[in-house]
């Protein structure tokens, strides 16, 4: 077990590392330089001279590479040049709105996906089977954003239940800002509950014809027993593994959504840095997400571990 | 009364009739076994003793145990007998067990859904039902995953679970078809004990005549979804009445005669094989460890002879065949051809490897499903500088399509439009094409019902004499092995622990794993002696 | 009738429609995208104007059109550049396994995954520039990988087949064996992706192009029709609801071709083993 979370862990490590240098080159590649490209073509020369070296970009490539990421591991982001205050600082209000948005979306999408597959692979080529399946391409079809304007429209304009958008602070009470992150979660969810759903249904429908759910029922478990007690829970193995990859597109939807619902999360954060030429929000936002998409990975993989027991101790 | 009645039992799948009027009864204390062919539906009755055949199944006719209709029972009454009354095993252990629970859990489970033993209860008679399937508690915890038990030590956890309780009738389809000889034998020893011990009535299910002459009481012959014959096992092998009982029974003891050997002249040489195989790091940045699949094989095939190479799964012999074919490094020692090495640095020797050919067990996937046949079996042209084109090209596919008993027209057919006796013959015919001076056979009849497989051996034999075949020839199966060919060695654990004159070694085996192994290997009756 | 066949008619019937309706936008639209017709701004769908007019008056049928043709083309060229980078990758891959090359593919296979798609996307186009291109090399770098490693799957299975030792006893090379056996018998696989990452290279092209990363004014899109519809969605709803069901409809038609084909091609649905 300690072995296979060793092993883990390296990859995580080799991974991040080289998604960091992808993320630094690229950042490197960036016409011109990074200072007069943040600065646009109509910058003063001594402006940008300033800026090169508050950039460090005198210093040789390497060394500037080896800095960003010694001083990110302390926590220091850096300064973000258009707010002019530390990006670590700036990030760390946004996660307020970004993290609950996607962990609401993420429980939305599993309390819909879960029994909706089960309930489809267990009625498996009847009329309910068809009807959730045919929901799902649906689902999967709907561009989120659209969802959301949709949403916005009904909800919001027409019926008045929600706010059109924004977002009031978790410190005028928990309900308002959950109130606010209810449309955005629902667009995020929609799509994702519909893949989630059919991964659930085909993999379940995989382990219904595995020769130990003959066995179970052998046993005298009814079918609907045999599915609970032996079909789920090694149907949930592959599911963990889109659930996984779901976070990542849980994060890059938001940076859509939060457009939508002008919600100041990371999403919205990247945005606007882009539209500023902030390279310095820009590379250390991307950095964050990618590393919040690979620990999530990682707890995937030892998420599985627990589900299969052959994975404890593979020699 | 019998304790299960099967009466005028008939069952379609659609348009299609799988069962036809079979009818047979199992007494308590009783082992009937059903027997055949595959496609005679034998698997299917066992099911429809279960209640657990396709969904789109339907069965008419009378299934009755203890008097009480099994075919128009509701549901929820069945799953009451499943388990309880009527236990089942299955044919492939590795994966009739649920893979993330525990054994202990699962067989646990028979005794909680029918009774109202408390966990602790339940535990304890867990406990004593793997002890009495020889998996005692202290050695073979209840908290072990299946993937930590052989196929033999998961078989007899399915077998646990289906005695727990212990049962009127037990169902065992194919129990012991997917387990090696030595493990095959105790399993059905085992089986045999618990129905003396229990008085259960056992049907059995198997293909193999020779399980079922040791094993049952009553024996019925299935085809084509008909009981054609069925009597007492003594009786029925002495006194076989049904024309296809008979062929079934000549086909199973099949008998070819190989032509002479000519003088000893080696062909194939192998010295000291040593292949290993890097495991897994224990330890992030400990060395790694190897295991040592082949142990330095040393032997020699002369020109014209037929040799078998036997041993069980995981002994080696996989590895050592891919070896001569050059598909695997060695790590020790030489593999020569006619006195040229098979691979050299690490690559295959094109000119070594044209001399030799090779035919595999499974007539499904040996072949590129979307390739006509004349593609097929000319692929070996490749290793040719000139290979035949044209009229010559031609020829040659009606030659080895004619000499594995095809038809040239054959040709351009695909390949799933043969039956798997077929395949067989067009993978001979794909072997034969270039000549080769010698053809590895891996487990090429394992896979064939046994009729076929004695026409597939009268062709092998056919051939030695025709084409002069030399041929190593790799099976699990020792009575395949003892009448295809002229010398024999056994393999145990990467090493050849014996080898001899295939009559010498069957008759007086010396080393006592080949003596385990051929007294494990169920036998059939001499129809004459038991005649007597 | 199968329901294979129902998904795969009714997805090619989608896509052809939609698809047909792009092409037609090459030599044919009801009114000429370019032309501004302020006076008649925002009208709701009428006879001459079916769908209704934009805020700067033009027709919304023809930029529908139009601007699917342009959806099109950005999510085909993005699944071709992943399809001519993946496929040979994934057979490299698969060929070495375990290899060197193969832990290399790969690891950069899960550095690449590890990017929240749209991320890579903003990342590229940000340094690069927003446009239509950079939309279609961002996209084709995701679509790399995802199409390596469905070929090395698929080849991977394949590579334990005896048929393919077969071939390799004949003296057949890792090249010749990946061309002449591996690939014909992945295409099935590659055909279901390609369908499913074209469907999805709409939507990508449609996020981007809404939050102004993508496809740029003049040209339309259905992304950036979107994008123009959301200040005004209260006054002008339809400016919103048809260019998205447009999308929804195209990628629908796609992904039900994909699932028709899938059951098609199955190897374990097909007759192959009776």
């Amino acid at each position: 077990m300690l072995r296979y979370v060793l092993k883990r862990l390296l990859s995580l490590i080799v991974t991040l590392a080289v998604a960091s240098m992808v993320i630094f080159a690229v950042i490197e590649v960036a016409p011109g330089d990074p200072a007069s490209f943040m600065l646009g073509v109509n910058a003063q020369p001594d402006t940008v001279a300033a800026l090169r070296t508050e950039l460090g970009l005198d210093q040789p490539k390497a060394e500037r590479y080896l800095s960003w990421i010694g001083n990110m591991l302390t926590g220091d982001f850096g300064t973000s040049y258009t707010y002019r205050s530390s990006v670590a600082q700036i990030i760390g209000d946004r996660l307020w709105v970004s993290v609950p948005l996607a962990l609401y979306a993420l429980i939305l999408s599993t309390v819909i996906a879960f029994p909706a597959g089960i309930y489809a692979a267990a009625r498996r080529g009847k009329a309910g089977d068809a009807a959730v399946m045919g929901g799902t391409q649906l689902g999967v079809a709907v561009p989120n954003f659209w969802f959301a304007m949709m949403l916005v429209l009904i909800f919001a304009i027409n019926l008045r239940w929600f706010g059109a958008g924004g977002f009031p602070g978790w410190s005028k009470g928990v309900f308002p800002a959950i109130k606010a992150l209810t449309l955005p979660a629902i667009a995020l969810a929609l799509p994702q509950a519909a893949i989630l759903t059919r991964v659930m249904r085909s993999s379940l429908i995989d382990v219904l014809g595995e020769d130990f759910m003959r066995t179970a029922r052998a046993k005298g478990l009814t079918r609907s027993q045999a599915i609970w007690r032996h079909g789920v829970r090694n149907a949930l193995i592959p599911v963990l593994t889109i659930l996984g990859l779901q976070v990542s597109f849980l994060i890059a939807g938001a940076i859509v959504i939060e457009q939508v619902f002008y919600l100041p999360g990371l999403g919205r954060l990247i945005f606007q840095s882009i539209n500023a030429r902030d390279l310095i929000v820009v590379e250390s936002v991307v950095m964050l997400l990618v590393f919040a998409v690979v620990l999530i990975n990682f707890l995937v993989d030892i998420a599985y571990s627990i589900v299969d027991p052959r994975l404890r101790q593979r020699t | 009364m019998s304790l299960l009645q099967i009466h005028d039992l008939s069952l379609s799948i659609g348009a299609f009739d799988i069962l036809k009027r079979v009818s047979f009864d199992v007494a308590e204390g009783e082992i009937v076994a059903v027997t055949g062919e595959s496609g005679s539906g034998k698997s299917m009755t066992a099911l429809a003793v279960m209640q657990l055949m396709p969904d789109r199944a339907r069965a008419v006719g009378s299934v009755q145990l203890d008097g009480q209709e099994l075919l128009t029972m509701p549901e929820a009454r069945m799953c009451k007998i499943r388990g309880a009354r009527v236990g089942m095993v299955f044919q492939e252990p590795m994966t009739a067990l649920n893979p993330v629970k525990t054994i202990g859990a699962q067989v646990m489970e028979t005794i909680l859904l029918h009774t109202d033993a408390s966990k602790a209860d339940a535990e304890a008679q867990a406990r004593e039902v793997l002890t009495r399937v020889g998996l005692p508690p202290d050695r073979f915890p209840l908290t072990r995953f299946p993937h930590e038990l052989s196929g033999g030590q998961r078989q007899r956890v399915v077998i646990a679970m289906a005695i727990a309780l212990r049962p009127r009738l037990l169902i065992a389809d194919e129990p012991t078809t997917a387990l090696d000889v030595t493990t095959q034998a105790q399993i059905l020893d085992l089986l045999k004990e618990l129905v003396a011990d229990y008085g259960m009535g056992m049907l059995m299910i198997t293909h193999d005549l020779a399980v079922v002459a040791g094993m049952a009481d009553r024996i019925v012959v299935m085809r084509h979804g008909e009981v054609v014959e069925t009597g007492l096992t003594r009786q029925l092998f002495a006194n076989m009445q049904h024309p296809y009982t008979k062929m079934l029974f000549e086909a199973s003891r099949h008998e070819v005669d190989l032509p002479d050997v000519p003088p000893a002249a080696p062909l194939l040489e192998v010295k000291g094989a040593v292949r290993d195989y890097a495991l897994p790091r224990t330890q992030l940045f400990a060395p790694r460890q190897h295991f040592r699949a082949v142990k330095g094989v040393s032997f020699t095939l002369n020109k014209g002879e037929r040799l078998g190479l036997v041993g069980e799964s995981g002994c080696g012999k996989s590895t050592l065949t891919r070896a001569i074919l050059g598909l695997e490094p060695l790590q020790g020692g030489e593999i020569l051809l006619n006195g040229k090495p098979v691979a050299s640095g690490g690559q295959a020797n094109t000119a070594v490897r044209r001399q030799m050919q090779v035919v595999f067990q499974d007539p499904f996937g040996s072949f590129n499903p979307r390739h006509r046949v004349e593609r097929l079996v000319t692929e070996p042209f490749h290793l040719l500088d000139n290979p035949p084109t044209g009229a010559a090209r031609q020829k040659a596919i009606d030659e080895a399509l004619t000499a594995v008993g095809l038809k040239p027209s054959d040709a351009r057919k695909f390949i799933h439009e043969f039956s798997g006796g077929q395949r067989q013959r067009i993978a001979i015919a794909r072997a034969l094409i270039i000549r080769p001076d010698i053809i590895l056979f891996d487990e090429a009849v394992s896979a064939l019902d046994v009729s076929v497989r004695a026409q597939i051996l009268d062709l092998i034999a056919d051939l030695c004499r025709s084409y002069g075949l030399s041929y190593l020839f790799i099976s699990h199966d020792l009575s395949v092995v003892r009448t295809i060919t002229d010398r024999v060695m056994v393999m145990k654990s990467g090493e050849i622990v014996e080898e001899g004159a295939t009559e010498t070694v069957f008759n007086d085996p010396q080393h006592p794993y080949t003596r385990a192994l051929i007294a494990a290997a169920p036998v059939l009756p001499d129809p004459v002696a038991e005649a007597i | 009738m199968s329901r294979a066949n129902v998904n795969l008619i009714l997805g090619t019937l989608l896509v052809a429609a939609l698809g047909g309706l792009a092409l037609l936008a090459l030599v044919w639209t009801p009114y000429d995208v370019n032309v501004m017709n302020i006076a008649g701004k925002l009208k709701p769908p009428s006879a001459e104007h079916w769908l209704g007019t934009d805020q700067l008056g033009r027709d919304i049928l023809s930029m529908i059109m139009v601007g699917a043709g342009t959806s099109i083309t950005v999510a085909a060229l993005a699944v071709a550049v992943g399809l001519v980078f993946g496929i040979p990758l994934g057979l490299l891959a698969a060929a070495h396994k375990g290899g060197l090359i193969d832990e290399t593919i790969m690891r950069l296979n899960d550095v690449v995954f590890a990017f929240p798609f749209l991320c890579l996307a903003i990342l590229i186009t940000a340094v690069l520039g927003a446009s239509a291109g950079n939309a279609v090399l961002a996209f084709g770098i995701f679509n790399i990988p995802v199409f390596a490693r469905v070929t090395r799957g698929g080849a991977l299975s394949l590579w334990e087949r005896e048929f393919i030792m077969s071939a390799q006893v004949s003296g057949k090379g890792v090249a010749r064996i990946s061309a002449e056996h591996i690939l014909p018998n992945v295409l099935n696989l590659l055909i279901v992706q390609g369908t499913i990452q074209f469907a999805l290279g709409i939507q990508v092209e449609a996020a981007l192009s809404f939050i102004g990363l993508g496809v740029q004014p003049p040209t339309p899109s259905l992304g950036r029709m979107l994008a123009d519809a959301q200040t005004l969605v209260t006054l002008a709803p339809h400016m919103a609801i048809f260019p998205g069901m447009a999308i929804i409809l195209i990628v629908l038609g796609l992904n039900l071709m994909g699932d028709g084909l899938r059951d098609l091609l199955d190897p374990r649905l097909s007759g192959e083993r009776t």
